[in-house]
């Protein structure tokens, strides 16, 4: 019984967490069915990745797990799962929650630090080149309006990810 | 004459040039005037998604800002944008506590977002404010000869709860867009699973699997091209079959094409206007079953 009680201790201490993050809300309605492993397109190719082992080592406590391994990121966020869902997990947001607990923890692959940067100074994702910003005008195409950069970098900063993406290209 | 502001986002302007001047030229000829709107960012995507779900939904809320001070519905191009900001604009106007807690990050930049406006891919512009049957009497090269795979891809039609574009297992509205053109859609096994586009650069080989399928199984239901929603889902299946020829010396030679690019040429719009040279596989055989 005293085993019990510590494995209830550790459920609480990591599905709560993620419970309470935008996203993560509706985790612990799963009851293991396994629609989404088999709705899941990646799945289907890679054992590695498999949404309803995920939530199942998330609300096992096993947090570790989840966070430091590379599964997590091998989500296509294809909404399948979500879709198909019969208690309504929000299957693609609980993993992005899951991503977001993992980044604070600097638990991401490299390409996503490049997003943040990349959205920190230029607003956008992919930059436009000099190059094809020239041909607009032989495409027919009007000029691009400037890009909101600076409202972008209030609400980063506002939600604390400001800093993050500084630190990341120091690096 | 209906008016939008055209949510741009990354992607596009940066790549694309054939999807920009395809959507204009045709929307335009079709009397659908679409405005730019200056500090419109990054839509922010799966990608923002994965750093911070907060971050950016607030990004998503901050554009739709720009859209309701303009008093403008928004019209986006490409899928991933389309998501992020109809699935923020449906959330937020339907949970108070979490449009109030976005407007406290929002008030750092001036913006109040209201829940004014609509979100839409442009593809229920086509259907919702020309219709299917002006679009047919408005073409004057029917694409009488040509079979095109559909290719849905995901973030157009999931979470369908909120973005009720069509339905998630069995939609309609682009194959309906196809054949409005005088086309054939061809049905092919697993029309609706992922391109994989969103694995590009974290894991290559996964994302070029999920794109072989498709070219692999649209070859099958001899496809003469398939047509896409989203400049993602285009980038997998145009850019993957290069990465195919080298990597596994296979070769598909399939074209791929936006629905726009169809649309223009079957309007008659110059192919010489659309910048078709943005394409790495060659449509020169589609173009020559339109022209």
């Amino acid at each position: 019984m005293k085993h019990g009680k510590e494995e209830k201790t550790t459920v609480l201490s990591f599905s709560n967490p993620v419970k309470s993050r935008l996203g993560g809300e509706t985790i612990t309605r799963c009851y293991q069915c396994g629609t989404c492993a088999s709705s899941c397109p990646v799945a289907k190719i890679n054992p590695q990745f498999n949404p309803r082992e995920i939530i199942k080592l998330s609300l096992l406590g096993e947090e570790a797990e989840v966070i430091s391994s590379d599964a997590v990121w091998l989500c296509c966020s294809c909404y399948n799962c979500q879709e198909r869902c019969p208690q309504k997990v929000e299957i693609a947001d609980v993993i992005y929650a899951l991503r977001n607990i993992a980044f604070e923890e600097q638990h991401s692959p490299d390409i996503y630090l490049e997003f943040a940067s990349a959205l920190m100074n230029n607003g956008r994702l992919i930059p436009i080149s000099k190059f094809l910003e020239k041909k607009r005008p032989d495409y027919g195409l009007p000029p691009l309006q400037p890009t909101g950069v600076e409202a972008l970098k209030k609400i980063l900063s506002a939600i604390g990810l400001g800093g993050q993406s500084q630190k990341e290209e120091a690096k | 004459m209906t008016s939008y502001a055209l949510f741009l986002g990354c992607t596009i302007p940066a790549r694309q040039p054939n999807y920009e001047s395809s959507v204009r030229k045709s929307l335009s000829k079709l009397g659908v005037e679409l405005v730019d709107l200056p500090n419109m960012t990054c839509c922010a995507p799966p990608p923002i998604e994965s750093i911070n779900l907060e971050s950016s939904m607030s990004i998503a809320a901050y554009n739709i800002c720009l859209a309701e001070e303009a008093n403008l519905d928004l019209v986006t191009l490409c899928s991933g944008c389309f998501q992020s900001l109809a699935k923020t604009n449906a959330m937020l106007k339907a949970d108070k506590h979490l449009k109030a807690k976005i407007n406290s990050i929002l008030s750092h930049t001036g913006k109040k977002f209201e829940g004014s406006k609509e979100v839409k891919h442009y593809l229920q512009v086509l259907v919702d404010d020309i219709s299917i049957k002006r679009i047919r009497q408005s073409i004057s090269k029917p694409l009488h000869n040509l079979k095109v795979a559909a290719f849905y891809g995901c973030h157009a039609l999931r979470p369908s709860e909120l973005l009720k574009l069509d339905d998630p297992e069995d939609p309609r509205i682009l194959d309906d867009l196809i054949e409005a053109l005088g086309a054939k859609s061809v049905e092919y096994q697993n029309k609706l699973k992922c391109c994989g586009g969103l694995l590009r650069g974290v894991s290559d080989e996964l994302a070029l699997d999920l794109a072989r399928e498709k070219l692999v199984n649209t070859s099958k239901a001899g496809a003469d091209c398939i047509t896409t929603l989203c400049p993602f889902c285009f980038i997998a299946l145009d850019i993957g079959q290069i990465q195919l020829r080298s990597k596994l010396n296979e070769t598909y030679d399939m074209p791929v094409l936006h629905y726009s690019e169809l649309l223009a040429l079957s309007l008659g719009i110059d192919p010489e206007e659309l910048a078709l040279d943005t394409h790495k596989i060659k449509i020169d055989k589609v173009i020559r079953k339109v022209t």
